[in-house]
């Protein structure tokens, strides 16, 4: 078998004193949608920024396409191939919904190709086409999550870890995330999902991680998991 | 009929006052901190027009081009020098930095020139009669540059790629970095431009008095400051509205006799009714930080 795209080695996080990450270990295989579950508080946000390079490890390692993602600046990191949706959306508010999506092909300089990207994310979210001259502040979450994956998605990503992309949205445009982040299988995209709805985040996922407190419970295939008793119990609600 | 030249006096201080806000809220927005030096750019920039407008050199272009490339140097050294280190650092602890910076300014200012006031003459003005109405040609100079300066300026930062960064890392510095902007330089560009601006305002200020002495900054950089929270701090046009506003008060103030004694003191009551009535200023948006 083949190196993983993404391979994190016994990372350890701290916030001053407190060890939010207790040395976790996982990888996502090249065209794999692997989810990292977990209650609130688990550590799973602190897992995707120390990735993308917003929060350094104390100790561990992220090796990302062969390349040790914790000695390159964060900023280096989404022109690797490696975008992040994340949490709470965070667009920019007082920008327009275009300048938004233009802002996610920063660190492109090839105008055509970034038309091209922009095209091919407006025919994906229409919606998005109709307001790309508003302020994304007055979107709605549903479309502001959207702007969010689309903004991404400008940076020509290879992998995608999002975080979250559910949360807040009605049961309707939840499962409208879902089948968008399984275009992103389809479109060759590989996809590390930070997911509180555990049940769903199952359904498009090859493999999970279940975090609790910083360390990694378990790990499995999601068709075995979701049959798991444990995992029913405590993450399923059943 | 002597309103109309008041009222161009005071939007011609206003655009000084709006240059020099400028400064000071694009670094707040994009920084987050307030850089109490800003002010002490003018006087830099103010001393190298004296030096380059000597007898034996005399030319106020150069003179002028060099003023701005020295405190665009000066204003980013003292970002990656001073300021840098402390970025993450409690706000109060960038803040006593500032304040320290602005003394040690004034203090080689002190050491080079002493503090006897230097004459300052770049050009020869004449003044304009119309209608019976003598408007100042340097007010209609500093008026007609202040905008042209100001409409650049918006445009940059709301039409290139470097404008849109430096937008997106004001609203979300960590976001701004998943795009991939690469913050320090982001914060060194506003560091430049704010003193570029600083610089041509030192120019205009020199047009309304030709002296100049280590403590030129202090005064006009101050009532900026009152100028930038009162149009919102953090918010460009905001600073543009916010000077103008100023200016303007400030030039009918000191047109009435009863008032011009107090034209400072009401400079600053303005500040402390914006505090109280609106804290945000006028284009400001609530935010959590406190200033
Ligand atoms: N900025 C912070 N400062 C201090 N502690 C934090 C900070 N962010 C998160 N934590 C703590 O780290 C742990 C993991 O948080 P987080 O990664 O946000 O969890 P999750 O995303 O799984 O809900 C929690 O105990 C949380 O309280
Ligand atoms: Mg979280």
């Amino acid at each position: 078998m083949s190196e993983p795209l993404l391979q994190v080695k016994d990372l350890e996080v701290y916030y001053g004193v407190i060890q939010a990450l207790k040395g976790i270990s996982f990888h996502v295989n090249k065209g794999e949608i692997v989810s990292l579950i977990g209650a609130n508080g688990a550590g799973k946000t602190t897992t995707l920024h120390t990735v993308t390079g917003l929060l350094r490890p104390k100790h561990g390692s992220i090796v990302y396409d062969g390349k040790d993602l914790t000695k390159v600046h964060p900023h280096k990191i989404v022109s690797m191939g490696l975008a992040h949706v994340p949490e709470g959306r965070r667009i920019f508010q007082n920008l327009s919904v275009y300048d938004n999506l233009l802002l996610g092909a920063y660190t492109k300089n090839d105008k055509a190709k970034i038309n091209d990207q922009m095209e091919q994310v407006f025919e994906q979210f229409p919606r998005l086409k109709e307001r790309r001259r508003q302020l994304a502040g007055t979107l709605s979450g549903g479309e502001q999550q959207m702007l969010a994956m689309g903004r991404a998605l400008l940076s020509d990503p290879e992998m995608i870890v999002m975080d979250e992309p559910s949360m807040g949205l009605s049961p309707l445009l939840v499962s409208e995330i879902f089948e968008i982040i399984k275009t992103f299988r389809e479109a060759g995209k590989t996809v590390l999902l930070v997911e509180q709805n555990a049940k769903k985040a199952m359904t498009v996922s090859d493999r999970v991680y279940v975090l609790e407190t910083g360390s990694i419970l378990t790990e499995g295939n999601a068709a075995d998991l979701v049959n798991d008793e444990r995992i029913k119990k405590a993450y399923l609600g059943e | 009929m002597s309103i109309i030249s008041t009222l161009i006096n005071g939007l011609s201080m206003g655009a000084v006052y709006a240059l020099i806000a400028l400064g000071y809220t694009m670094v707040y927005g994009i920084a987050k901190m307030l850089n109490f030096a800003h002010g002490d750019v003018i006087m830099v920039g103010s001393y190298v027009l004296f030096v380059f407008t000597m007898k034996s050199i005399k030319n106020p272009f150069l003179a002028i081009l060099l003023a701005i490339l020295f405190c665009v140097i000066l204003g980013v050294l003292v970002e990656c020098i001073a300021y840098r280190p402390l970025r993450g650092a409690p706000s109060l602890a960038v803040l006593i930095t500032a304040i320290g910076v602005s003394f040690l300014l004034q203090s080689v200012a002190q050491l080079i020139f002493t503090v006897t006031p230097k004459q300052v003459t770049m050009f020869q003005f004449n003044s304009i009669e119309f209608n019976g109405l003598t408007i100042k040609t340097e007010s209609i100079i500093t008026l007609v540059v202040g905008m042209i300066v100001m409409i650049a300026l918006t445009v940059f930062v709301n039409k290139s790629k470097t404008g849109r960064a430096m937008l997106a890392v004001s609203e979300d510095r960590g976001a701004a970095q998943l795009m991939g902007i690469n913050v320090n330089r982001t914060i060194v560009i506003t560091f430049a431009i704010g003193s570029a601006l600083a610089a041509v305002a030192s120019v205009f200020m020199l047009f309304i008095a030709p002296v100049t002495d280590p403590t030129l900054g202090a005064m006009p950089g101050i009532k900026a400051f009152v100028a930038a929270v009162l149009g919102g701090i953090g918010s460009i046009p905001g600073a543009m509205i916010g000077g103008v506003i100023l200016g303007i008060v400030e030039q009918f103030a000191l047109k009435y006799e009863f008032l011009a004694s107090y034209s400072d003191a009401i400079v600053f009551a303005i500040l402390i009714l914006v505090l109280l009535v609106k804290p945000s200023g006028i284009l400001g948006k609530k935010r959590h930080e406190k200033v």
